[in-house]
């Protein structure tokens, strides 16, 4: 989707500015809609590209004007929305109005350190060879999904050369879609910065991952 | 929250924010709060288990791991080797791996080459070894003109590189997650890994720093 969380290369944001000292979370609240993200999306209920996609969904203006745990906790209630997990009414004041929907059981405190080690790899078995090596010569498709992707448009229809293969990974555009996962060849593509910003750029390369249906041969 | 504000003043006359009963409760406050209650009552979630997820990145995770990696790297050219080769593998094996840091690559600055890492899309950043992610790493600002403008963001950060080094950045649009390996400031030779460790900033992991020189002899208190 090209929506305004696709903002690399825009200009007018103003200067980064680094706040020394910083604590981990500024607020309470902080702490308590990072771990509600986390205990929830471990009900397996949605996966890493939906809730992805659901933060980038909402509104331009709400997104821009929102900080980070803020769009996290406004895509959570959307997830469990549509999910009916939870209702509208029951939000307002918090009581059970509607009973849970099956679920597995929620995660324990003790098993915290094992799943969050485990992590969940994205890598999948594929049988065959990857299209692409290690210094081809790509060019990015021009695509504009209106659904979720992971190419950004500041390197659409742009020249690059593969410098890495990842391995065969989860394809957020389908996964996103809820139309599986269907791994694809993931690389690291290099795209010279003058190919995407002229004059216009302070840098010589940028290298972006992308998975094999982003690309063809040049 | 601007409209909670002026509410409570044309109720009450005067501003006092959520004071009802001597709280001070914002806007997020309330609704997260509210959301907590109604996810406990249905089931969805264990208070117990938001409390060890929260105790986790506020205290255990964090910079020092990433900063363990890199030292470890300067002192010992095996592990440096595995480290360029196989980064999941050589993080792991100091005991750092899982959410989103599952599948790692390191970056090698040299005096020709500075890396440097954003997420454009959204807030993609290595937990296992440098925690969660600073507000700027998040902004817009960082987000949107790391990839064509870097070396106007190191400014700001206070590093001028040279304009012959070359400037890559690294968009971490999958879910490969980059953890750059710093240049080994000078004067370290033989140093051992825990005096190197201190030297190594979160921000010289991210590409937006360097590491810390050592402070000479007559300074170190």
């Amino acid at each position: 989707m090209n929506g305004v969380h696709d903002m690399g290369g825009m200009q007018g944001f103003g200067p980064v500015v680094a706040e020394a000292n910083e604590p981990r979370f500024h607020h309470e609240w902080e702490r308590r809609a990072f771990a509600l993200t986390l205990g929830m999306g471990a009900l397996g209920q949605w996966n890493l590209d939906q809730s992805r996609s659901a933060r980038e969904s909402l509104p331009p203006v709400q997104y821009l004007a929102s900080s980070y745990y803020e769009i996290w906790f406004e895509a959570l209630i959307r997830l469990m929305l549509e999910r009916g997990l939870v209702r509208e009414g029951e939000l307002a004041d918090g009581k059970m109005r509607t009973p849970a929907l099956p679920a597995p059981a929620p995660l324990k405190a003790d098993a915290v350190p094992a799943v969050l080690a485990r992590g969940s790899s994205t890598q999948r078995p594929l049988t065959g060879r990857s299209r692409f090596a290690v210094g081809d010569r790509v060019r990015t498709l021009n695509i504009n999904p209106p659904t979720h992707t992971r190419l950004p448009r500041y390197c659409r229809g742009k020249p690059g050369t593969i410098v890495k293969v990842h391995g065969a990974h989860v394809f957020p555009d389908s996964n996103a879609l809820g139309a599986g996962e269907q791994p694809r060849w993931l690389y690291a593509v290099r795209f010279e910065a003058a190919d995407l910003w002229g004059h216009d750029t302070t840098a010589t390369a940028v290298n972006v991952d992308c998975w094999e249906p982003y690309l063809e041969p040049r | 929250m601007a409209d909670d504000a002026s509410r409570d003043r044309d109720e009450h006359g005067h501003e006092h924010g959520h004071a009802h009963g001597g709280s001070e409760l914002s806007e997020m406050d309330l609704r997260v709060r509210t959301l907590e209650s109604l996810l406990v009552e249905k089931g969805y979630v264990d208070p117990k288990t938001l409390d060890a997820l929260i105790e986790t990145y506020e205290t255990k995770v964090g910079p020092h791991n990433g900063a363990h990696v890199v030292a470890k790297a300067w002192a010992d050219p095996q592990y440096r080797k595995w480290l360029l080769e196989d980064a999941t593998a050589a993080i792991a094996s100091l005991g750092y791996s899982g959410r989103q840091g599952e599948h790692m690559v390191a970056l090698e600055n040299t005096e020709r080459v500075h890396n440097m890492v954003v997420c454009t899309l959204c807030s993609c950043y290595p937990w296992p070894v440098l925690g969660l992610p600073p507000v700027w790493y998040k902004s817009t600002p960082y987000r949107s003109r790391t990839v064509i403008d870097p070396r106007g963001v190191l400014a700001e950060f206070g590093v001028k590189l040279s304009a012959d080094v070359e400037l890559r950045v690294w968009d971490s649009t999958a879910e490969i997650r980059y953890l750059v390996l710093p240049l080994r400031p000078a004067g370290t030779d033989g140093w051992a890994e825990h005096r190197l460790a201190a030297l190594v900033t979160r921000d010289s992991m991210i590409g937006t720093g360097v590491a810390k020189a050592p402070q000479p002899a007559h300074e170190r208190s």
